[in-house]
This record gives structure tokens, sequence and C-alpha cells, in this order.
């Protein structure tokens, strides 16, 4: 079990409704299922994937999430999930808006470009970084808005979007980040989980 | 070759012999008029066990019929969703029980244009009552009452028949525990109203139709209840498929004739799916159920729309459309997933790749199958957890 699907589940109510999208194979939402007896419902994209959900029981809608969130009415769900996806996005920033119009609340999960290998990567061999939470090379990424904890932290701020808490991720590490240790949580976490809305 | 005329008593005869409900009640039909009495054909397949949660009701197609697999009696040939549904298929006869009803207004068994008129004692023709969708899934409704069948595991149908399975699920909403609409829609388009009005007019322009009093002398508009199935056969296909499929190739000929016989391999084809098709189905049925296709509008029946329709659904979907599908397109399917979204029921959906055009469904799709058998088979686990509790 992936630690963040761990960290997402831990900031979900039980017995709640719950739209995971880019929800992949539904390995979230089983755990979210299981055992938090949420009502969870998918969106991916890719065929394999949905049919994977649909062997699994999960109710699952194939879609692009960057044209499609329209069909969700307002306020449909307790909390809508996004698991770093928002970077692959066009215009993240409208996907962003439609998941606050969706969801209650909403949790986001970022690869955080401002991780110490991260940048000693780009810094001391002057090359694009390659890591584990970040796997592909610069032609072949489907990260076009790669940010950091802090640049999303400072963004929900600009943007007058709610932060009700952001959880940093290290390998099985996890701490509470705020606005008075931001910048040492944005050197040593891998991921950033925000709760908004 | 026996005669038309012969081939058509020989079809009655057997026709006789296949299962049929009388359904004793009336039923007032959407034009207002009344039905009673009269018989509804029907096949079904595998057992129903002792906690009847493995029922599930297939509806047919517009050229369709109960015999959804093994061999079809009547024409000796497979059943049309053989690839489907059996032993060991996605929807598996050893663990489910699969029931199937030809639509009134069909040719199949069920209440038509073909049957005898009581006031009359003459066959219908156009004496009978145009029906609707609605008409036909509320006829079926009494044959789950007959089996004993209270709720449905499921219930699945293609094309028509996902029509028919929409309306169902609004105008019986505890009748089924899950839905698999395949490759339908919950209007008929302009388009397909178009193609229907095209098979239409072919038939009514055949002098052999005589305003539908050909059933009185025994006899069948052959040329355009063929030409009515060379449409529906040129709209179930992908302009991709159609061109892998023949191209420009010639019909055991090395060049052209010069001449309008069928020179092209896809001429040919549709010629010979043309003619084979008069020999199973009533030329007046065609008429009546592409009309019941062209009055369907679920949307038209709430006041709110669609998402109204599907108001307080319990009923589980999963909706499958297909990428070349032209006739029933992955747009309108959408809708009907979005409609559901929004009235918040539980809805999946999956368009399946392919250039097999709207036809997919019948065919051996590999994904499209896996697709079927894993929702029926996790549907299953929990229909049997809720009759537990």
């Amino acid at each position: 079990m992936k630690k963040e699907f761990k960290v997402i589940a831990d900031l979900l109510s039980d017995n709640t409704r719950v739209l995971d999208v880019g929800c992949g194979d539904g390995s979230l939402m089983s755990l979210l299922k299981k055992e938090k007896n949420i009502e969870v419902r998918g969106l991916e994209l890719s065929q394999e994937n949905v049919q994977q959900c649909i062997h699994k029981g999960l109710s699952v809608i194939q879609g692009n999430a960057e044209t499609e969130l329209h069909q969700f009415p307002d306020k449909s769900f307790d909390y809508v999930v996004l698991s770093q996806t928002l970077q692959a996005f066009f215009e993240p920033e409208k996907v962003l808006r439609d998941l606050l119009r969706i969801g209650k609340s909403v949790v986001i999960s970022i690869p955080n470009f401002g991780y110490w290998k991260v940048r000693t990567k780009l810094l001391l061999f002057g090359k694009m970084p390659v890591t584990k939470t970040l796997p592909n090379t610069w032609y072949n990424t489907p990260n076009l808005h790669m940010c950091t904890i802090k640049d999303l932290f400072n963004f929900c701020d600009e943007k007058d979007i709610n932060i009700k808490k952001v959880v940093g991720v290290n390998e099985d590490k996890t701490s509470l980040i705020n606005k008075s240790n931001l910048e040492i949580k944005n050197l040593f976490s891998k991921l950033g989980i925000f709760l908004i809305g | 070759m026996p005669s038309l005329a012969g081939l058509f008593f020989w079809m009655n005869v057997k026709i006789e012999n296949i299962k049929k409900l009388n359904v004793a009640k009336s039923l007032k039909l959407d034009c207002g008029k009344t039905i009673n009495n009269f018989p509804l054909a029907y096949e079904t397949y595998g057992k129903l066990n002792q906690n009847k949660d493995n029922a599930i009701l297939v509806f047919h197609a517009l050229t369709g019929d109960q015999f959804v697999t093994g061999i079809n009696p009547i024409t000796n040939k497979e059943g049309w969703w053989v690839t489907a549904v059996g032993p060991g298929k996605a929807i598996d006869t050893n663990k489910y029980f699969v029931i199937c009803a030809n639509v009134i207004g069909g040719c199949m068994g069920s209440l038509g244009p073909k049957n005898i008129n009581p006031e009359t004692k003459l066959p219908y023709g156009l004496d009978f009552p145009v029906i609707t969708i609605k008409d036909m899934i509320r006829a079926q409704e009494s044959l789950l009452e007959h089996l004993g069948i209270k709720k449905l595991l499921c219930a699945t149908g293609g094309s028509m028949g996902g029509m028919q399975l929409l309306q169902f699920c609004i105008t019986f909403p505890d009748k089924t525990f899950s839905a698999i609409p395949i490759a339908c829609s919950s209007s008929h388009s302009a388009q397909n109203i178009a193609l229907n009005e095209l098979a239409r007019q072919a038939i009514m322009a055949d002098p052999v139709w005589d305003n539908g009093k050909y059933v009185l002398k025994n006899v069948q508009p052959k040329n355009g209840l063929a030409v009515a199935r060379m449409v529906g056969h040129i709209s179930y296909l992908s302009e991709k498929g159609m061109q892998e499929k023949f191209g420009r190739k010639l019909q055991e000929k090395a060049d052209y004739e010069f001449s309008f016989n069928a020179d092209f391999q896809v001429e040919s084809y549709l010629r010979h799916q043309g003619y084979a098709f008069t020999e199973r189905f009533d030329a007046n049925s065609i008429l009546y159920i592409t009309r019941a296709m062209d009055y369907f509008d679920l949307s038209k029946q709430f006041k709110g729309g669609l998402t109204e329709a599907f108001r307080n659904q319990k009923t589980k979907f999963l909706i499958i459309s297909f990428s070349s599908d032209w006739l029933y397109t992955t747009k309108e399917n959408k809708d009907i997933v979005i409609a559901l979204n929004a009235s918040g029921a539980d809805v999946s959906y999956s368009e399946i790749k392919t250039d097999k055009g709207h036809d997919s469904f019948l065919l051996d799709e590999p994904e499209f199958l896996k697709t079927l058998k894993s929702f029926l088979d996790s549907m299953h686990e929990k229909f049997k957890n809720e009759k537990r509790i």
C-alpha cells in the first residue's frame, strides 16, 4: 500500500461520498471503500484501468478530467481526490476550480519539485531531474505544470482558496506543513498532500 | 426451394411450437388503444437458482428475437448474441438464468401485425396499433411475474434493447439490481429517424406491400424489405470497418462487368444480407418497431428532462459505447451517463475502442466482453449480499 493513499484515507471522514479523479486501477478507491465505508466513484481516462476498476466492483466513468468534470453537479461529493495529476493538465487552475465546485472539500497530492534531490539534480548536473516520484525524462513526461509545495501553498493564498491541512510525505514519514515550516518541509518532502476548500 | 407462401406457412407452424405466455391482463398502449389476452413469446437459458438472485433479462434490438443464444429453432441459425451469452461466455448460462422475450410488434410469436385481429378475424396489417418502447417493456413485465422473479440481478440490451432497458429502469425502478445499456440513446436522433424513414419508405414503395395488406395474400414485399435491411447494414458498420472488409474488391470476377449486377463485394454482401432477412422478418413489423424507436424520447416523458427521468434510481448502471459507432454515438451514450450522474445514480461508463461500428456489441470484441463479465460477476456478489441482509 502506498503511503500516499494511507495519508489521503486519513484525511477523509468515514461514511462520506468521494470522487476520485484520475482513479487509475482503483487501488485508492478499494481502500476507501473497505476501510472507511466511503461511497466512492472514479473518473479515469484509460480503458484498461477502467476495466480493472469494474473488475474490482468499483463504479468508474471513463473520461477526461480536463474536459468532462462539468457533468458532476455542484457539491455532489463530500470530497474530490486528485492524486498526482494536477501538474499534467493543460489548465490546472480551471480543473482545480471545477474540483472545488464539485466537492465540499478537495484533496490534492503533488510530486514536490522543491524536494532537495530534485533541486540538486538540476543544480549540480544541469539536467532535468529524474527521481522515483518523477520517473519520466523531459521529452516524455506527462507533467506540463510542475510545481513545489510552496508554489501550491502560495497559489491557494493568492486565489483565496482555504487550506485546511497540508501533509508532507517522505518515504514512510509524514509531517504537517504550515506557514512557519514551509521552507524546510518544501525541501524535505517528496510529496505534498493538500486538503482545501 | 419452397415457395415463399410455403415458407411462411412452415414458419408459422414452427412458431406455434415456441414458448409463449398468454398475457391475460389488458394493456393500455401509449397510443390510447388497449390490447388484451395477447401472446408474448420468450425463451430462457440456464436455471433460476433457489434464491432467485441470478436472473438476467435481455432486451433484443430491432431485428432480434427471443433466441439469444444456441440455435434459433425457427431459422436454424445461431442466436443473435451467441458471442456474449452461453455456457462459459461473458453472460454465463451455467451460472445465470437468462430471459428474453420477443417485443410486441415483432414477428417471432409475440403479438404483432401478422397476428389475427379478433375484430376482423383477419391479420392486423396496418390495423395493428402503433406501439412504443414503453408499451414493449410493460408487456414484458408480465413475463417476470409469470416466472416468479421479483427483482432481476441485471437487465441488459444493445441498440433498441438498450432503449427498452432505460425505459424499463424508469418505469419499474425496483425490478432490477443492475443494468447494462449498450450502444443506445435516450432519444432517437434526427439521423436515426431519417435512416428509419428510409427503411420504411423502401418497404412502402414496394407494390407488393399494398398498404400492409400483403399479409392477407401470404406474400412478403421482399424487394422493399431487402433494401430496408441494406440501409440498416450500412449503418451498423463504420466507414473504416467497411473499407477494411470490402475495399473495392470485386465479387468473383477479374474486372468490371459494365452492368448493374453486383460487381463489388460490398454490393453482393448487401444484397445477400437484404434478401436473407426477408425470409425471417415481417415487413410490417419493421414499420412498427422502427416507429417505436423514433417515438422514443425519455426527456419528453419528464418535466426537467433526462436528469429528472433518472431521479431516485437505485439501479447500478454500466453504460458501454463503441468508438466507431455513428448510429448511437459515444456522445449520445455519454449524455445518459451525465444525466445519471447529475441525478446521483451509481453509474459506470466505458468506451470500447474498435473499428467495427454499431455492430460491435454483437461481435467477439474481447475488451467489451471482458467488461461485461467483470461487471456482471461483481454485481452478482453485491446482489447476493444485499439479499442476505
